[in-house]
């Protein structure tokens, strides 16, 4: 079969490019709903080194997304059953490096292509079934996956007083994590700290939230996401050393095109872990998965969804990029190409 | 019920390189109509998909959906006619066959020598001819067209925002096809060249719905050559 690849070729232009797929050893899936990641959007506009786009591109965008398998050839799903796409392609699993760390993984619109196609062939153990959750919901799966994987890493590694939990950060991840740490850590007081009182607000189900530049000297945490990232993210990290217990970790989750200082005094005086968390694997996709069949859950998810107009076209795919730099929180939208 | 109509009675003359049907060349690693075959197979609303084929390569065809493990549920092989409309009523009188006649029945017919046809065209095809009983897929003219009655002088030059270029799929309500085409007068039977044309002779509308200029019939060496480089991975920029 004939496929369209939409693929970024520089920044801001993007061409198709057609590709004849293999129907038989892969499932084939149509997209259903697609979600634009910061990550996309630095591709899309150009904000990243020269070298890394020209090793990189052309390249298809966008690694969240929901589909409905068309045909499989496999057996393993039947045709019409709607499906969450993971976009880590693993190397041979390893004993002690998770899938998301492997550096022979690849991942979909960062080595190779994403899933910006009018059908994907994917293998079908890197497809996760669902069936109540809507699919403007179940795109999130991937994002929600990386806040579960956060989580899980804190609860595997920190030690186990967790009373107090801070996130840095007012944005969707800051929310998501939030959301993840209710449902995973009940039992813990979550803070959050950001700096735009209006995006404050929507965190309606935090314990507490604080404006970055009130926070009380005596405000004290076990534990701590940064959830910042950009060139915010130095401020957010000296803000956590200055606020955190001894012997607390540190969960660093914002992406920083550029190195940042850190106060590695307070580090060693408190021995604090610093504990890097990116992306997520299978196990991670399947937590966020049987989370979203809550309704909380996806009551909550849904306030941070901007749902854009149907892409039809490819003016339509330069719409939703335009779209998402002017929404504060993230950009979904139906894939109808 | 909703058909799709695979149009292949071509006998592949205007190629002059094989005496294979130019449906059957190879595009990467299997024939044009498998391509176009698995394309409308992707659709989920078909209820079944019938190929209309020229009667000496009926049996080649049949063979060609068991190499490639086409679904044989899925799809029915029916002899084709002498033109494109005689193929679509074969068509038509197979699905009746099987299915009965229904004011319901629906009919997507699609020129097999057409594999870069996407889903969205097919669907969009889908719910206009639901919704309107007939549509044409078309993409704006970019060339100017000129009119020469005598094929020497230039008679008219239309306005090219007016003008369009036909593609498929043409999509039909299947009873309001046979009424419309049962007014027709055997002159004006013996000059269509286009189904959609039954119903603008029967000053029917016809809904437009946007085609891909991607979307490309392969009809001559040039365009199979065009077709073969961008199957293999090839970029068009728009």
């Amino acid at each position: 079969m004939i496929n369209y690849v939409y693929r970024l070729v520089s920044p801001q232009f993007i061409s198709i490019d057609y590709a004849n797929i293999n129907v038989h050893d892969n499932v084939i899936v149509r997209p259903l709903y697609m979600s634009i990641c910061h990550a996309d959007q630095r591709y899309f506009l150009g904000n990243r080194d020269s070298d890394i786009l020209s090793a990189k591109l052309p390249m298809a965008l966008i690694h969240e997304c929901c589909g409905k398998v068309v045909l499989d050839k496999t057996g393993t799903f039947e045709k019409g059953q709607k499906v969450v796409l993971i976009p880590n392609i693993p190397a041979k699993p390893s004993d002690y490096i998770s899938e998301n760390y492997d550096e022979n993984s690849r991942f979909a619109s960062s080595s190779c292509d994403g899933f910006m196609r009018e059908f994907v062939d994917i293998p079908a153990e890197r497809l996760l079934p669902f069936d109540k959750v809507p699919p403007q919901n179940a795109v999130l799966c991937e994002y929600l996956s990386v806040a579960t994987h956060a989580v899980n890493r804190l609860i595997k590694y920190s030690h186990s007083c967790r009373d107090n939990i801070a996130i840095w950060g007012d944005g969707s991840l800051a929310y998501v994590v939030c959301c993840t740490l209710r449902e995973l850590l009940p039992k813990s007081k979550i803070t959050v700290v950001g700096k735009n009182i209006r995006k404050l607000s929507r965190f309606s189900f935090a314990h507490k939230t604080y404006l970055n530049n009130s926070l009380p000297a005596d405000f004290k945490i076990d534990h701590a996401f940064e959830c910042v990232g950009g060139e915010f993210s130095g401020f957010a990290i000296d803000d956590i050393i200055s606020h955190i217990k001894p012997q607390g970790t540190m969960m660093l989750m914002g992406v920083s095109e550029n190195k940042v200082p850190i106060n590695t005094r307070n580090v060693l005086e408190k021995g604090l872990m610093m504990l890097g968390s990116s992306r997520s694997g299978k196990e991670d996709f399947q937590t966020a998965l049987n989370m979203m069949q809550s309704v909380r859950i996806r009551r909550r998810l849904s306030s941070i969804i901007y749902e854009d107009a149907p892409v039809r076209s490819l003016d339509d795919i330069y719409r939703v990029f335009a779209t998402d730099l002017n929404t504060p929180f993230k950009t979904v939208f139906e894939w109808n190409i | 019920m909703i058909f799709g109509a695979i149009l292949a009675g071509g006998s592949g003359t205007r190629m002059h390189i094989s005496s294979l049907p130019k449906q059957f060349l190879p595009l990467d690693d299997k024939p044009i109509i498998i391509h176009t075959v698995e394309k409308m197979l992707a659709c989920s609303k078909f209820d079944k998909i019938f190929i209309g084929i020229n009667p000496s390569w009926a049996s080649y065809m049949n063979d060609l959906l068991g190499k490639y493990e086409i679904d044989e549920e899925a799809v029915v092989v029916v002899v084709g006619g002498e033109n494109r409309n005689s193929t679509i009523f074969n068509i038509i009188e197979g699905i009746e066959e099987k299915f009965g006649v229904s004011d319901e029945h629906i009919i997507v017919t699609h020129d097999a020598v057409r594999p870069f046809v996407t889903l969205r065209i097919i669907e969009e095809n889908i719910e206009a001819a639901l919704k309107y009983g007939a549509c044409d897929t078309v993409v704006p003219a970019t060339d100017t067209i000129v009119v020469s009655q005598k094929n020497d002088i230039i008679s008219d030059i239309p306005n090219r925002i007016y003008m369009y270029q036909g593609q498929t799929p043409q999509s039909f309500n299947i009873n309001k096809l046979k009424e419309l085409y049962g007014k027709l007068s055997e002159a004006q039977k013996a000059v269509l060249t286009d189904a959609c044309n039954i119903f603008v002779m029967n000053s029917e509308k016809v809904k437009l719905v946007m085609g891909e200029n991607s979307n490309i019939k392969i009809t001559t060496v040039n365009d199979y050559k065009i077709a073969q480089y961008l199957a293999i991975g090839g970029t068009e920029s728009d």
